[in-house]
């Protein structure tokens, strides 16, 4: 074999990829939260809304859906600023995009979601006196919430590791630093076997304490 | 007696609802008076569940009138028939209960945490308060050891009872019981009805649908048998279930009920 493997290159550098990995959970973590706050609010809107408003959120969602993530990324990071006088980082770019894009799918888990609540509940709720608002608040929601936790789970995993797209506008997450030291020391499969290594251990560990979670809610019904 | 000195506390007046083109309650009339336990008896389809829903607006209804306490239920009452808001038909709903025949108990809550919803959201009370007022109605229906449990760790005997105690809790002017046992095991019948038994009692009005003849018969004032979404008879237990009864299809679904029961 004309090829022998050498880490030290990667352990001197390892800094980078440390840093990459805290950056691309923190990415990941800030889009399924503004991503959550999307998706509840779009799907609780969809649900008591219009025809119109139902069409636009449809569009909304199935624009996000059909086009790549990376493509997304190219307009809101190169296209919006041309057009409209706004300066925004890459992160920022990157976190408003991904946002947008895990709302999008979570529009749809919590508009399903949303609409398996039991009906007697509901009735229940209505029949103690609560006010629709109420029903959401304090029945509708919390049902909605454990039968979406699973995919709610599912959606953040894929949102962690849809973080290394933001490499290719240069956030300095996982996979960017992986390019850096690549392009630096020329170990490209020493470094991405390390960063897929890292990228599968993190994603499994994410994964296990957010089945812990749901187990913990699932007790509950 | 004069109707001054007895005004019925729930007044059904000639409701009629449709569901498309099928007629599942043809001009309707009931009344009930405070203390009465009245049960709604009669084969299935025959409009009895609707009639109950429709007393606390589950649902709605296309003309005549129901009034709890003298006030309309669902419609405002000014000169055009126009639905309340939401929010006032939440207020109107707060003055009855409902039990239901699937229980429907909040899956996320404990089942001191059922009772206390409406108790803090509708009623304004405090946690503490609230939780008290469970704890007693928890007791009353022998589950005082199962405050804290969740519902999906109760038996269905036992969440029904909480069930009873979530809408009892509330002092509503009337209960509406929806075929509470049909779901449950044949077992577990009795610990409900047992409920229900010490609820007439203590004075409290009911509604109910049932198809436990025998519990109908010992703790009604009155039965009232409906057919194909219209009242067919009504009268006291021992006229209504008795073998004297002129009316052919009450006497069919009687003879039908005790041959699919005993």
């Amino acid at each position: 074999m004309g090829y022998t493997l050498n880490f030290n290159l990667i352990w001197r550098n390892f800094d980078k990829l440390w840093g990459g990995l805290l950056l691309s959970l923190e990415l990941a973590v800030i889009s399924i939260a503004i991503g959550i706050a999307i998706g509840l609010l779009l799907a609780v809107w969809y649900v008591s809304a219009g025809r119109v408003v139902r069409a636009g959120i449809a569009a909304y969602v199935e624009f996000i859906r059909n086009v790549p993530l990376i493509l997304l990324v190219y307009l809101v990071f190169y296209g919006l600023p041309t057009v409209v006088d706004i300066a925004y980082s890459a992160q920022i770019s990157f976190i408003a995009t991904l946002s947008l894009y895990s709302g999008a799918y979570l529009v749809e888990v919590f508009r399903s979601g949303l609409e398996a609540v039991p009906r007697g509940q509901i009735d229940a709720g209505k029949a103690i006196g609560l006010t629709p608002w109420q029903r959401l608040v304090h029945v509708r929601l919390p049902t909605m919430l454990r039968i979406t936790l699973p995919a709610l789970s599912n959606t953040f995993i894929s949102l962690f590791k849809d973080t290394s797209i933001a490499s290719v506008i240069s956030v300095p997450e996982l996979t960017y630093g992986a390019q850096w030291i690549n392009f630096n020391t020329f170990r490209i499969v020493e470094v991405y076997l390390v960063v897929t290594a890292m990228y599968l251990f993190t994603g499994y560990a994410l994964l296990y304490a957010l089945r812990l979670v749901e187990r913990r809610f699932r007790a509950a019904h | 007696m004069s109707t001054h000195a007895n005004p019925a506390l729930l007044d059904v007046s000639e409701v009629s609802k449709s569901f498309g083109s099928v007629e599942v309650l043809r001009s309707v009339s009931l009344q009930v008076t405070r203390g009465e336990v009245v049960t709604v008896i009669g084969p299935s389809g025959s409009g009895k569940t609707t009639l109950l829903r429709c007393v606390n607006f589950l649902e709605s209804y296309d003309s005549g009138s129901i009034r709890i306490d003298g006030k309309e239920v669902g419609f405002r009452e000014t000169g055009t028939r126009q639905r309340r808001s939401e929010r006032d038909l939440a207020a109107m709903r707060a003055e009855t209960g409902m039990v239901f025949q699937s229980f429907n108990l909040f899956p996320h809550l404990t089942a001191a945490g059922n009772i206390m919803l409406g108790l803090r959201k509708v009623r304004g009370k405090s946690s503490a308060e609230a939780r008290q007022i469970a704890e007693h109605w928890l007791g009353r229906v022998g589950l005082a050891h199962k405050a804290d449990s969740l519902p999906a760790e109760l038996s269905g005997g036992q969440q029904q009872r909480v069930g009873i105690a979530r809408a009892v809790a509330m002092e509503p002017k009337i209960l509406l019981l929806d075929e509470i046992t049909s779901a449950l095991d044949p077992e577990l019948v009795g610990e409900v009805l047992e409920v229900v038994r010490s609820l007439a009692e203590d004075g409290m009005t009911m509604l109910m649908v049932t198809h436990e003849m025998a519990f109908a018969r010992d703790a009604s004032s009155r039965i009232v048998f409906m057919a194909d979404g219209g009242i067919s008879a009504a009268g006291p237990p021992a006229e209504i279930l008795g073998t004297e009864i002129d009316n052919e299809r009450l006497r069919s679904f009687l003879a039908r009920f005790r041959a699919s029961h005993f």
